[in-house]
């Protein structure tokens, strides 16, 4: 670990003071911050202590939904009983992860910006791309179980690893940041992370020295379905091979509703929103449900070791989808 | 004491104080739950200085150069450390003597190369990261052992042949011909290596993790170039081994030799990545079966041929068919081991070498001649027990193998087992039950023991045994109370410390009955001073609760002794019976698992093993090692793997993140039947080593069970969804 600087912010203003135009690093909970700045993959100068700012609380917003604080952990929001009841992805999602003591220390904030878990990415005596630009992709020849079918590019394989971030997708969150210049802008999560491409280092929309304030949810979808499907190697403390989070509803026989997120196969939460279009207003049917994975995965394409995935992703969106069809809900 | 014929008195079972193989809780128990056993790391040594190895970032070739200097001027850097006594890799299990020094040529990446002292361990960690070192790789690295121009070698003494098995195949009525693969695993123990080493004047005292202090004492003095009078090692408590901490490491040399050039104490912890690259892998197998049987299904011919692999030059090849030798009968028999040469981390033994991956093999091989043959697995088990060694002219000792079989079938509910694959399930569930047998070769190693009665009538037993958590500090506390009739309380055991009689250690799971054993001797030892005192026969002597009685006499032990205090050192060697009878445990395994219809992942839903390892000297120290054998099983059955780069060779997933031992979600209800054994041959306490039997075959019964659920026969460890998937509808 490299000597740095700490700094403990009183304001969401002095602390995005502090960061901005410097190698900077926010820390809240430091569950994943800390061991990549013991393995030196990332080396801040500065590392500027947010846990003192005033973002620990779950609100109702006037549009019915949530505003859930950055600093909210990971466990207390995963127990929030208007989570539980409206929300039950997203509790779900959030319990399938990490281990008790982790998610304790987690933070909403925090989730959202925790890095790949490539092994390349955290062995500095590997080329990486997304670690160091311009080095090359080990996992492309390498070992890549772990590693993404969609949207990656020919310069970095990795997935996102959240499973948090998957379910808040499916509901249709956004991303609430404070800008520099004070002021805030709301980002859909769908439009917070980036594709790799030729930039992997690059992984979302926040400029030097923002700061995620907080994450919004939309009002609840009544008589929902919502699940969050977790494929894994062992049955805790792993991360997803795949994940499939859905929030559906049904109105006279057909989906009137369909927010559909993927985990483990991407280098972001995965949406598309042409599968959602093929299913909604539709009649459930398998032979839909096929279809509509076969879209998913026109464009999938596997490195060698998780090669896979891909029918693991379609086998398991249709059982997801045949469990949703099966919750009915019918008014 | 000499172990050349059997001890038929079992003295151990005329005793009286009644605390032998009962379930007692472990005498430092408190301790441990209590944060105040003092691991190697937590002494705490005066003016500590801190050492991070430097790793080789590549996987062969020579270092030409390093940058001092730079590294030297940062802050609070106190050395770097390249001297060519460093080590490479640790020592290979009772070496006792320095294993390949010189780390300036570099076989596998990873490898330590240097060490950064500093005043701080942040940094020493941030000198070791910073130093840039010049390097001439060499780019013939050598990945795979099976590639067509691996190197590999065929030594003469590990290859066996009895009959003819090519005949045998081609004349039986059914036979089984296929290929097993398991791959390289980390022995995972919770407390990463350390060494904190101190001098004065040209005496080292190291404070280590480490199993078999005599041995490590030896091989730090050989790789220092010191005596080993010189050489102090104290390890108090070991946060688990599995064979990973057998011989002295790299962290041990490296911090003598930095404490002796700054003339001051320095702590070398290795990270849990470095515990993954730079200690003993399991190597992978391939193992090839051939299995031939007549129609009843009794086996003519038995072949299991191995490809292993290590480093040059290292001599530990995995002994994979080791129980092959004996478990199952067959007229015509071939047990053959190859091994490459590969610049990866260097192999050695992790939890059972031979038996875990050996047995397991074989019984998936079982499984499939079962199924050939139309015969139900148990009884195709049944049938093949030999009555005598299949390979030599000599009986077993004792051996409840077929005991084991029958009463686990019955405990477990086998006869619910639906023959035929895919036919129980349970919503998206489809379940099946799988069973193996389990061996392990025993061994009893040269042990030595002081125990002193004193004159309070309390007892100290001293030795440089160790307890890696498996229980030695119980059991031996548990033996002297025994036999000197007094309660655990009043037993003192004083071990991992060299200044004290030189035990076994701990390793090959021979360190109870071995070092058990010289501490019952040590204790007849003092029973006979005790009968001097009181003219009479042991055998006519009962000690309990502090008194002796003779001839319905009851006797103080206090005033007996009248202020003297007694002392009598045991000693046990190996002797003639581990030649003249064939030596091992056994037992049975039973799995039922779930294995998810759509995504393939599956779930061990129970498990039951039951074991014959001779007399169980505590019972729930005992079964505590079974339980955790088997849950090593599921790992290995279902997740660990050591993934290597197929570039480098170098272990991609080197954190417990990554490399998935199960978590307590992956073990379900796990049951364990001890059976009630004797054996007169393998020790005078009668116990056999009980530690690594129970991952011996254990994940065996988990992937039979996955083909009973699913159809699904994996041969490739693990067996990860992936593997399943192609069977699923």
């Amino acid at each position: 670990m490299k000597s740095f600087d700490y700094q403990r912010a009183e304001t969401v203003e002095q602390a995005t003071t502090v960061a901005a135009g410097k190698n900077a690093s926010f820390i809240a909970g430091g569950t994943n911050l800390l061991d990549l700045m013991k393995l030196e993959v990332l080396s801040p100068d500065v590392v500027v202590d947010i846990n003192r700012l005033d973002l620990n609380a779950i609100e109702q917003t006037d549009d019915g939904g949530l505003r859930i604080g950055a600093l909210v952990p990971n466990s207390k929001l995963a127990a929030d009983a208007r989570v539980r009841q409206h929300y039950a992805v997203l509790s779900r999602a959030l319990l399938s992860g990490a281990s008790g003591q982790l998610r304790n220390k987690a933070t909403t904030g925090g989730n959202l910006l925790q890095r790949t878990r490539c092994y390349y990415f955290y062995d500095t005596a590997s080329p990486c791309n997304k670690r160091s630009p311009g080095t090359g992709c080990s996992a492309l020849q390498g070992q890549n179980r772990l590693h993404a079918i969609i949207g990656a590019s020919e310069h970095c394989i990795a997935t996102h690893p959240s499973d948090m971030a998957v379910a808040m997708q499916a509901l249709r969150a956004t991303v609430e940041i404070e800008q520099t210049d004070g002021h805030r802008r709301q980002v859909p999560l769908q439009d917070f992370y980036c594709l790799p491409g030729t930039t992997p280092q690059r992984e979302n929309q926040l400029e030097s020295g923002e700061l995620i304030t907080a994450v919004h949810l939309p009002a609840p979808v009544e008589d929902s379905y919502q699940a969050y499907r977790k494929v894994r190697d062992r049955a805790s403390y792993a991360f997803a091979l795949t994940s499939v989070a859905a929030v559906t509803q049904i109105r006279s026989g057909t989906f009137s509703h369909v927010g559909l997120s993927f985990g483990g196969i991407a280098p972001r939460p995965w949406r598309d929103t042409e599968v959602e279009a093929m299913l909604l207003g539709q009649t459930p049917s398998r032979q839909l449900f096929e279809k509509a994975a076969d879209r998913l995965l026109e464009e999938a394409q596997g490195h060698g070791g998780n090669d896979f995935k891909i029918p693991l992703l379609k086998r398991t969106l249709v059982a997801v989808l045949s469990e949703a069809a099966n919750f009915g809900g019918d008014a | 004491m000499s172990m050349d014929e059997p001890d038929t008195r079992r003295r151990l079972d005329d005793m009286a104080q009644g605390l032998i193989g009962k379930p007692l809780d472990r005498t430092e128990g408190h301790l441990k739950v209590s944060g105040t056993a003092t691991y190697a790391h937590e002494w705490a040594v005066a003016d500590q200085a801190y050492g991070v190895l430097v790793r080789a970032p590549f996987a062969k070739g020579k270092i030409l150069s390093i940058d001092k200097a730079a590294v030297l001027a940062m802050d609070g850097v106190l050395a770097v450390i390249d001297d060519d006594r460093l080590l490479r890799n640790p020592a290979q299990g009772t070496a006792n003597e320095a294993p390949v020094q010189g780390a300036k040529d570099v076989v596998y990446l990873g490898q330590p190369i240097a060490l950064v002292v500093a005043e701080s361990f942040e940094g020493a960690r941030h000198g070791a990261q910073s130093l840039s070192i010049e390097y001439d790789a060499d780019e013939s690295v050598a990945i795979d052992p099976e590639a067509s121009d691996a190197q590999t070698e065929k030594p003469d003494e590990k290859q066996f042949s009895q009959g003819d098995v090519d005949q045998a195949m081609q004349e039986a009525a059914f036979t089984v011909d296929q290929v097993y693969r398991t791959p390289g695993h980390n022995s995972a123990a919770m407390e990463p290596h350390c060494a904190i080493a101190q001098w004065e004047e040209n005496q080292l005292t190291l404070y280590g993790s480490y199993q078999m202090l005599k041995y490590n004492r030896n091989e730090l003095a050989d790789s220092l170039g010191i005596d080993a009078e010189q050489v102090r090692i104290i390890s108090r408590y070991v946060g688990g081994g599995f064979g990973s901490k057998l011989g002295i490491a790299p962290e041990a040399v490296a911090a003598a030799i930095a404490a002796k050039e700054l003339q001051r104490a320095v702590c070398v912890t290795l990270s849990r990545q470095q515990v993954f690259e730079a200690v003993m892998r399991r190597s992978e197998t391939r193992q090839h079966f051939q299995l031939a049987a007549d129609k009843d299904g009794v086996l003519t011919g038995l072949s299991h041929v191995s490809l292993v692999s290590n480093l040059p030059d290292e001599t530990f090849a995995e002994p994979v068919g080791q129980a092959t030798h004996f478990i199952y009968g067959g007229e015509n028999r071939r047990i053959g081991l190859e091994v490459a040469r590969l610049n990866k981390t260097c192999a050695g033994s992790v939890r059972a070498p031979g038996e875990a991956v050996g047995v397991t093999a074989l019984e998936n091989a079982m499984d499939e001649l079962a199924e050939a043959a139309g015969i139900d697995p148990l009884e195709l088990r049944l049938l093949n027990i030999p009555e005598k060694d299949p390979e030599q002219d000599v009986s077993f000792s004792s051996r409840k193998f077929r005991q084991a079989l029958k009463q686990g079938a019955e405990a477990f509910g086998w006869e619910k087992r639906q023959p035929v694959p895919g036919q129980v399930r349970e919503g998206e569930w489809l379940i099946g039950m799988g069973m193996a047998s389990a061996a392990r070769v025993n061994v009893l190693m040269q042990s030595e023991a002081k125990v002193t009665l004193s004159a309070d009538g309390s007892v100290i037993v001293e030795t440089d045994m160790t307890d890696i958590g498996t229980g030695s500090y119980t059991i031996l506390t548990q033996i002297a109370g025994e036999m000197l009739g007094v309660p655990m309380n009043r037993v003192e055991t004083r071990l991992g410390d060299t200044d004290l009689p030189s035990a076994s250690g701990s390793g090959g799971s021979w360190g109870a009955s071995s070092s058990g054993s010289s501490v019952f001797l040590a204790c007849e030892d003092l029973r006979e001073q005790l009968c001097r005192k009181l003219d009479c026969q042991s055998a006519d002597l009962t000690l309990k609760d502090g008194q002796a009685i003779v001839r319905n006499r009851s006797h103080d032990l206090v005033e007996l002794l009248g202020g003297e205090s007694l002392q009598a050192v045991g000693i046990i060697e190996p002797g003639e019976t581990s030649e003249n009878v064939r030596q091992a445990t056994f037992g049975a395994h039973f799995a039922e698992v779930a294995v998810n219809a759509t995504t393939g992942e599956t779930r061990v839903q129970r498990m039951l093993g039951v074991f014959s390892a001779g007399r169980i000297l505590n019972e729930k120290t005992a079964r505590s090692q079974c339980y955790g054998g088997m849950i090593f099983g599921i790992g290995m059955a279902l997740t660990e793997e050591l993934l290597h780069d197929p570039r480098d060779g170098h272990i991609v997933n080197r954190d417990l993140g990554e490399y998935h031992v199960p978590v307590n979600l992956d073990v379900p209800q796990l049951d364990v039947i001890l059976l009630d054994e004797r054996d007169d041959h393998a020790s005078p306490i009668q116990a056999k080593g009980i530690g690594e039997l129970g991952i011996c075959g254990a994940a065996a019964a988990v992937v039979n069970a996955i083909y009973n659920a699913s159809g699904a026969r994996v041969r490739e460890y693990p067996a990860t969804l992936d593997k399943i998937l192609p069977y699923l509808d």
